[in-house]
């Protein structure tokens, strides 16, 4: 099993024509053959889109609600610059797309706020934006993790940063575990998915035998991660779990290249949310590098 | 991006906040004209520079004993002795580190009778996805401290986009800040005016503090800190038009202008990471085995050779830096485009201390094989943790 995707899920492209949107969509069909079904451009509808790798024709429509009723589509993926991409993101709220995931980083966080209100009245689920999407091994992949580090297995990971996120899937590949599913949930201070919404998942998968969160400085989410396990321990849900966050050296009140990263008002600091990880049962690896050990650390017992 | 006080209430002032009248300066020869222009009897001088806790700041040229950054000035003389005495001159708060802040400019204001002093803040509240307004009777402090010792006396109202600032919005702020009369008045026009300003320019931080009960009963916003979300000035150009160089690093400057997420550190392992969170983790992993990081460096995620040649040229730049460690993990970055990049720049600036390369993911085979053909001199790092001790080992000796 896994989470979000499998290798039934059908994914339409927006913003399928430009460099960022067709590099990644050929990964994607090279990827296990991950199901890409069509693209959407407001100009180009009726169409085709072919890739270079190996010719994969794909057909092109002028909007997402034409593109589902044509292809089926179960998710979108977004690559369009960031002026466009909130009104790309409400596009595929209305057309009830169920998975949308906008890899864009640098949209205006008001644009978002915009979009989260609409968001909140759908039944969509939106990752990111700016995170590097979702992958489960061997079946789907959206966005832009390299496919290459995964490994099928029993580890699910959830990240607000990309790289780390290909951090933790590395490392626990080379230790032999490998993964159920890695999601990136993005740097952006206002976004879709939250660690909560993840993990809630990941418990409830039997596949999953183990988790790792990857977090950074800035806002909450973390903390309120960790309330939440501790809630569901008491409920008798509870998996081996391991931690990494990134920015104990960051300076106070300095915006660490993701929007979403900085230590504000006094909050945000990564110490409150590694003692609050820990007081979860979370084991937090101080380094980097040492994330898939500490696993398998955890796992022994 | 973070503009000035006296910017910042021009802003606000636009859209029909409160505002004393005051005039900026950057030449003491024009104090005297400026405070003439004003009401009087009171008048107020004000450093402008990007930092907080101003009022209690002290100057570094002048003694301890003087007066700090912000002060009250009872006549049109004691307006120029004031300027006299700060304008050009180094503030420390506790914002600015030691170094301080050189004060260029100045903000003369008319002075205000004060009764009550409050504080109210706009900014974007994450863990709802919304705009919220932060409101305190207890105004003119720190609001951390007012937040550590006291939080019951901060209230957050978060704002429904699809309605803006309802009645019941704005009276429960009224209610948390106490106001009544003209105040109360004065506030339910107020808060729809402060988000209308936050929303149409895209403000991250919009914080008033004090907002002020003037003894006549009306309300006035007595100082201003607006920031811009950096991602939203490709809409403002008027606002960009406000930024102040001379209030920003070098170093941060010329990385802006090739779009690189970069921040001065103080240590002296410079790094080049791509993507936030590995390059904080990058920070942190240099930290754990006993060195410190002079940058943090996100060369992003589809950089080019180019734009990888800035940031080289910008870590090289720095005095600071005895040992550099770039760290790539590729997703959206190819390790080819990243080695190409390093090469050229070492090419063209030189390499004088020792560099630890770590490349991994997409085509890192290839970037592997372009930096071991370069005959460059670079230390290859097998992972991380590897790339972090090397790169300490090179720099302690």
């Amino acid at each position: 099993m896994s989470i979000l995707v499998d290798k039934n899920t059908r994914v339409i492209v927006q913003g399928l024509t430009g460099k960022t949107g067709t590099f990644h969509t050929e990964q994607a069909l090279a990827y296990f053959g991950t199901k890409m079904v069509g693209g959407v451009h407001p100009k180009k509808g009726g169409e085709a889109w072919s890739s270079g790798v190996d010719g994969t024709s794909l057909p092109i429509f002028a909007s997402v609600a034409e593109a589902k009723e044509a292809t089926s589509a179960d998710a979108s993926v977004i690559y369009v610059p960031p002026a466009g991409a909130a009104d790309a993101i409400i596009e595929a709220i209305e057309a009830e797309i169920g998975l949308i995931v906008c890899i864009t980083e640098g949209i205006p966080v008001l644009d978002m706020v915009k979009v989260k209100a609409k968001l909140d009245k759908s039944r969509s689920r939106l990752l990111g934006p700016n995170c590097p999407g979702v992958l489960t091994p061997e079946e789907c992949k959206i966005g832009i993790m390299p496919g290459s580090i995964f490994k099928k297995g029993s580890v699910g990971i959830v990240s607000r940063s990309g790289t780390l996120t290909y951090e933790a899937v590395f490392q626990t590949s080379n230790v032999g575990l490998g993964q159920t599913t890695a999601v990136g949930i993005g740097g952006d201070p206002v976004k879709g998915t939250e660690f909560i919404d993840v993990l809630e998942m990941f418990l409830a998968d039997d596949a999953t035998k183990s988790i790792i969160m990857i977090g950074e400085i800035g806002g909450s989410a973390e903390e309120d991660a960790a309330q939440f396990l501790i809630d569901e321990a008491k409920r008798g849900r509870k998996k081996p779990m391991v931690g990494f966050i990134a920015g104990r050296t960051a300076p106070k009140g300095r915006t660490m290249g993701h929007a979403g990263a900085v230590v504000s008002g006094g909050k945000g600091g990564a110490e409150d949310k590694i003692a609050a990880m820990e007081a979860a049962g979370i084991r937090v690896s101080p380094s980097p590098a040492q994330i898939g050990k500490t696993l398998v650390e955890v796992l022994k017992g | 991006m973070n503009i000035h006080e006296y910017q910042a209430k021009e802003i606000l002032k636009a859209y029909g906040a409160p505002v004393a009248a005051g005039v900026p300066l950057t030449d003491a020869a024009d104090a005297e004209a400026a405070a003439k222009s004003l009401p009087g009897p009171l008048y107020v001088v004000k450093s402008q520079i990007h930092a907080g806790g101003r009022g209690k700041g002290k100057f570094k040229e002048l003694g301890p004993d003087a007066k700090g950054g912000v002060r009250l000035a009872k006549s049109v003389d004691e307006v120029k002795a004031n300027v006299e005495e700060m304008l050009g001159r180094t503030l420390v708060t506790k914002q600015t580190g030691e170094a301080g802040k050189v004060v260029n400019r100045l903000y003369i204001e008319d002075g205000a009778d004060i009764a009550r002093e409050l504080y109210l803040s706009l900014l974007v509240d994450r863990s709802v996805g919304r705009v919220a307004f932060v409101a305190s009777t207890e105004g003119g402090m720190d609001i951390e401290t007012v937040a550590h010792d006291t939080p019951e006396k901060i209230v957050t109202v978060a704002i429904d986009p699809d309605t803006g600032v309802t009645e019941a919005d704005a009276g429960q702020l009224c209610e948390a800040l106490e106001l009544q009369g003209e105040a109360r008045a004065d506030g339910m026009k107020l808060f729809p005016i402060l988000y209308k300003a936050f929303c149409e320019k895209d403000m991250s931080l919009l914080e008033i503090n004090p907002l002020i009960v003037l003894k006549d009963g009306h309300l006035r916003v007595l100082d201003a800190k607006v920031s811009f979300d950096g991602n939203s000035l490709f809409r403002h150009e008027d606002m960009v038009a406000l930024r102040d160089l001379t209030e920003e690093d070098e170093k941060e400057i010329e990385a802006s202008k090739h779009g690189l997420a970069y921040v001065a550190l103080e240590g002296n392992i410079g790094c080049m990471v791509n993507g936030a969170g590995l390059a904080m983790a990058t920070m942190d992993i240099i930290k754990l085995y006993g060195a410190e990081p002079a940058n943090f460096l996100d060369v992003g995620g589809g950089a080019s050779k180019e734009k990888v040649t800035a940031a080289f040229k910008i870590i090289t730049a720095d005095p600071n830096v005895k040992g550099i460690l770039i760290n790539i993990f590729g997703g959206i970055m190819r390790c080819d485009v990243i080695a190409e990049g390093v090469i050229a720049a070492v090419k063209e600036v030189g390499l004088q201390v020792p560099l630890v390369v770590r490349l991994e993911g997409t085509r890192v085979a290839e970037g592997k094989k372009l930096i071991s053909e370069s005959g460059l001199n670079v230390i290859a790092a097998d992972d991380l943790d590897d790339a972090a001790q090397k790169i300490v080992k090179a720099v302690k000796g």
